[in-house]
């Protein structure tokens, strides 16, 4: 089967420091993948190069094949590679189900409509009340999302992911700044993600990670140290090294 | 069963209709008062005159700035471009007809929107207010600079617009400029508040709260920002136009700094991004300058920028934004 989605050898370095050397990776359809890393590992900027939001030095970025490592961020967002936020990027005064329509219109390429509205679109209508459905907003579809609580408004950040119906999702840290006890939200959502997606996840949250991952990477000082399995992972010395420093070797502790 | 209370919910919490009963309303609140400072001040119609074609201005501007966050201190190019378009088609070129007029005013309005929106949308910020600064200089230069057509600073004048369609010819009194004028507001207004509803109006709103998200949503922020100042930049010239066909004359101040600050300061008084800020707002400036002007000729701008004061600290949302907050406030206490 052939990788829906490749990096290869990406490599960025801002001024002297080299934040990601030589990072290649592949995905499948349906992958499930946590991204993992100590702090400053670099795992934003993979994302923000990945997308186009910031310009590798070398390297190059594939979708089933097409080089899109000159498109800008929208034009990969029309090839099928859809991203989230670590902190929530929503429109404050807009409502959930305003979100998920627009990104719906979006995809459809209807956006640029200058009369009528969504709601007299009833395949619009439908499709978003499906989403909201889904991911549990359907009570807060009509309240600006200043209002509703943060998980919610992360819930929604999955909600627009899933509108734009992607080919390959990055979430970058979903559980981020919710409360522990509501992590099970963000968790059940990402059940309910189409299972030929290619998804990829940062996130610190150990627990959703080997919950949610078929696959686990670690990069450590901008270098991948490991790809396989989630089981594999904790036994792996460098990974210990790289999360514990020399705690990792119980001897040198002392 | 569950999925039906859902599709009530969802309808009960949008209805459709009470959105269009709302601008039903707006539009006639406009007739109404249209017709109310018709018979109210008679003697007063060329200030009423002006008060549409300043409107004009401030709803393009708020198109721009209230939807989609562009911050501009240069408007009054796109409403100077339409007024000199208009006018130099009737005095060099002899189109006098108004309605044609209008049209060209439209359209110049929309060039200079084009052009502008393409040198103001390269910067963020300070850097595009700035910028916004210096396309309004640079308008009013070429404006003077090119006297042959514009009269330079002795301003254009000898425009004699033919009667509108024919039959109703532009009287000493401004009562038929008053009427058209009215005509094209509300037009106008009723084709914005559409715009503003759709798809795109909604894309705009979202390019105003975070341009980051739309584009990760795989929407052009820049193609979509400079559409609505094409669309704005003909609002605009329509308002210009409409001032040359009314006045009869064009004068370089229609390209001034001062111009594009006081369209900005109308609609902050009025409040941003909801088209019926830029009416009170622009209602409420133009006549209270008016009033305090002549109650004191000496110390009216002092109190006009005493007034600007009290509104930006108390009601920062201008007085638009501010009453619907009150009244949401008051219907929720309700509840």
């Amino acid at each position: 089967m052939s990788a829906i989605f490749q990096v290869d050898r990406l490599k960025k370095s801002f001024g002297g420091l080299d934040v990601t050397r030589d990072v290649s990776l592949s995905m499948e359809k349906g992958d499930r993948i946590a991204l993992i890393g100590p702090n400053g590992a670099g795992k934003t900027t993979f994302v923000n190069l990945v997308t186009g939001h910031l310009r590798p030095n070398s390297g190059r970025v594939l979708m089933g094949g097409e080089d899109i490592s000159r498109f800008n961020p929208m034009k990969r967002v029309r090839a099928g590679l859809v991203r989230s936020f670590q902190v929530t990027r929503v429109f404050a005064e807009m409502t959930p189900e305003e979100h998920v329509a627009l990104a719906i219109l979006q995809r459809e390429g209807k956006s640029g409509r200058m009369a009528g509205s969504y709601h007299a679109l009833p395949e619009v209508m439908r499709e978003t009340r499906a989403i909201l459905e889904t991911l549990n907003l359907v009570a807060l579809a009509g309240i600006p999302v200043s209002e509703i609580a943060y998980g919610q408004q992360r819930l929604l950040e999955i909600a627009l992911a899933m509108a734009l119906r992607p080919k390959v999702l990055l979430l970058d840290e979903p559980a981020a700044g919710v409360p522990h006890s509501d992590t099970y939200l963000i968790e059940n959502a990402l059940k309910q993600l189409p299972d030929d997606l290619a998804v990829l996840m940062i996130e610190h949250d150990m627990d959703l990670v080997f919950r949610f991952a078929k696959r686990v990477i670690v990069l450590a000082a901008g270098e991948i140290i490991f790809d396989g399995s989630p089981r594999d992972v904790t036994q792996d010395a460098r990974v210990r090294e790289a999360y514990l420093g020399s705690y990792a070797h119980a001897s040198s502790a002392a | 069963m569950s999925v039906t209370e859902v599709s009530n919910d969802i309808t009960d919490a949008f209805p459709l209709r009470r959105g269009w009963q709302r601008d039903l309303i707006g539009v006639g609140i406009i007739i109404i008062a249209a017709i109310a400072g018709y018979f109210l001040f008679p003697n007063n119609l060329a200030l009423l005159t002006r008060i549409i074609a300043i409107l004009l201005l401030v709803l393009s501007l708020d198109l721009v700035t209230g939807y989609c966050g562009v911050a501009t201190l240069g408007h009054a190019a796109l409403f100077g471009a339409g007024a000199y378009a208009a006018g130099i088609a009737a005095v060099t070129f002899g189109m006098t007809e108004p309605l044609s007029m209008v049209a060209i005013g439209a359209l110049a309005g929309a060039v200079a929107g084009l052009v502008s929106g393409v040198v103001i949308l390269r910067g963020h910020g300070l850097a595009q207010l700035v910028l916004s600064i210096a396309v309004i200089h640079l308008f009013h230069e070429a404006a003077n600079k090119a006297s042959a057509y514009t009269g330079g600073s002795d301003g254009l004048s000898g425009i004699a617009p033919d009667p509108i369609l024919g039959l109703f010819a532009f009287d000493l009194w401004g009562r038929t400029a008053y009427v058209f004028g009215i005509l094209l507001l509300v037009i106008i207004f009723a084709v914005l508040r559409i715009l503003v509803r759709s798809p795109f109006g909604m894309l705009c709103r979202g390019i105003r709260q975070d341009p980051v998200r739309v584009s990760a949503m795989g929407a052009s922020v820049k193609a979509s920002l400079i559409k609505m100042y094409v669309i704005s930049g003909a609002v605009a010239g329509v308002g210009g136009a409409f001032n040359a066909v009314s006045t009869q004359v064009v004068g370089l101040d229609s390209l001034s700094f001062t111009n594009s600050a006081e369209a900005l300061v109308m609609l902050v008084l009025g409040g941003t991004g909801s088209l019926y800020g830029a009416f009170v707002g622009t209602i409420v400036f133009v006549w209270f300058e008016d009033i305090v002007s002549a109650a004191n000729p000496f110390h009216w701008l002092t109190i006009v920028g005493a007034l600007l004061i009290a509104v930006v600290l108390f009601a920062p949302k201008g007085l638009y934004g501010t009453a619907v907050t009150l009244v949401e406030r008051y219907g929720r206490g309700r509840k």
